[in-house]
């Protein structure tokens, strides 16, 4: 055993949960990503909280990060957070994205999402952020 | 040679054996990233694999490789067979990242653990089918699937290395070929062993068919398999039980005339020959990083005072020291 092992890129799971049916955003995030040497699984639109998962702990990945404008993010970001504890997955985090009022947004940070980018964000704050929450044996 | 006592499985490789699957997940990583500290699990897991039927699908971006799979996933599930399917994308050349797009049109229902499906990105390899490829279908075999699928993007040119995994490999096409012809002719053609013409829905499906089968007549040798062609459509679904049949009538042909073992034997060679290679590739860079009079030996061969073979046989003998 290597004493630190050799960190290969960052695997991050982008998933749209909820019924919302564009993901222009999604795609700009998972490209911007890709640019800055991650490796993006992308799962697409209308995930279920379980698929999320599922696909995440299969392709172990680092991150997941949340999309979406449909308003349910209070029924299903707490779920994925919920059903990644339930399987011993928490070390995966998770940050989101979309349209989410402040309130929310302070809550579901309570709840452990890690970050969360309103409309205004921009994609190096973005990366930037990813790279933090994905540890330090990541470059 | 004399047996070895069989080691104790490392914990990882019996936490995979068990069916767990955030192991196997975890491992398969480990073997992407090279990590050295995969290699105790995935020694002791080889002798758990050999048992599952690996297929290769390939062909052009956006003919419909994953909505095959897709479909074949259905009708492999229905039978009761375990399904891993491992898809594997470029990774862009510019950052080394990429985007694995293919789960977005691989359904299954919720809680299925008779299915394992894990995106692989190239990082850099040539060839559609990452180095790690193998050892993640070798992982897939010994976690208990009967049948392992692997998706890689093929241009023709490049993708052979997918016959150095797969039992089988169906060369996916669609309809209005074009260009795409000329590609076949140099790459995708020799390697398939069977031809998908899908998106049949669409005009010129028949004669891309007829054009293909054309083109297997033309295998010269007796006896050597002549690929098979099917037409599906993922649309209005169709041909996939037929797509499934032409693969096992392949299968059963490689059984028939004892070129399975002919087959695998090439394939471990190639690998145990790749695993020696960058051994030696690995020593020879230590020794070169090591080398004091490197600088000195060059001036002495742009002298004239030794050639060049001399000078490569002096640092032979350093690769064959012991390190
Ligand atoms: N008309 C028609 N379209 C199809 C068929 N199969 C797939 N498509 C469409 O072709 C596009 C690509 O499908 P995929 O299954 O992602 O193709 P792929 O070969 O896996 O693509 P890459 O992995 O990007 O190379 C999608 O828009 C599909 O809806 C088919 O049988 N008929
Ligand atoms: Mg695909």
């Amino acid at each position: 055993m290597s004493p630190s092992p050799p960190a290969g890129p960052i695997r991050v799971l982008i998933a749209k949960p909820g019924l919302d049916g564009h993901d222009r955003g999604a795609k700009v995030v998972a490209r911007a990503l890709r640019d800055a040497g991650m490796e993006v699984i992308y799962a697409g639109l209308r995930q279920t909280p379980e698929e999320i998962v599922e696909s995440a702990l299969e392709e172990d990945v680092n991150l997941i990060g949340l999309s979406i404008l449909s308003g349910a993010h209070m029924a299903l970001f707490p779920r994925v957070l919920a059903l990644l504890k339930q399987k011993r997955a928490s070390r995966i985090r998770v940050f989101a994205g979309g349209i989410i009022p402040d309130e929310d947004a302070r809550r579901l940070k309570r709840m452990g999402i890690r970050a969360i980018f309103g409309p205004g964000s921009s994609l190096e704050e973005i990366v930037a952020t990813a790279r933090k929450l994905a540890g330090p044996s990541h470059s | 040679m004399s047996r070895r006592p069989v080691p104790p499985l490392p914990p990882v490789a019996r936490r995979v054996l068990r069916g767990d699957r955030q192991a196997l997940a975890q491992l398969i990583t480990q073997v992407e990233n090279r990590d050295p500290a995969a290699l105790p699990s995935v020694r002791a897991l080889y002798p758990h694999s050999g048992h599952a039927t690996v297929v290769g699908v390939t062909g052009p971006l956006g003919v419909g490789k994953s909505s095959l799979l897709n479909l074949l996933l259905a009708h492999l599930r229905v039978q009761g067979k375990r399904v891993g399917i491992v898809a594997v994308d470029p990774s862009s050349p510019f950052s080394g990242g990429s985007i694995l797009g293919d789960r977005i049109r691989l359904e299954r229902p919720p809680g299925d653990d008779g299915v394992f499906i894990r995106s692989m990105a190239a990082r850099g390899h040539s060839g559609g089918v990452a180095l790690a490829t193998r050892e993640t279908v070798r992982l897939l075999d010994a976690f208990g699937m009967d049948v392992i699928l692997v998706e890689t993007v093929g241009s023709g040119q490049a993708d052979v290395e997918i016959r150095e995994v797969a039992s089988t490999s169906v060369v996916v096409v669609v309809p209005h070929l074009g260009d795409e012809i000329q590609s076949l002719k140099a790459g995708l053609f020799e390697i398939a062993d069977v031809f998908c013409v899908n998106k049949s829905d669409l005009p010129g499906a028949d004669s891309a068919a007829r054009y293909l089968t054309e083109m297997t007549q033309l295998v010269p040798e007796k006896g050597a398999w002549r690929p098979v062609v099917v037409l599906t459509s993922t649309t209005i679904p169709s041909g996939v039980s037929d797509l499934w049949d032409a693969v096992l009538r392949h299968e059963a042909f490689l059984d028939a005339n004892g070129s399975r073992r002919v087959r695998a034997r090439r394939q471990l060679t190639d690998e145990i020959l790749g695993l020696v290679r960058e051994r030696v590739d690995a020593r020879l860079t230590s020794v070169l990083a090591q080398e004091p009079d490197l600088q000195a030996l060059l001036d002495r061969v742009v002298a004239r005072e030794i050639d060049p073979y001399s000078a490569a046989d002096r640092l032979l003998a350093e690769v064959r020291r012991e390190p």
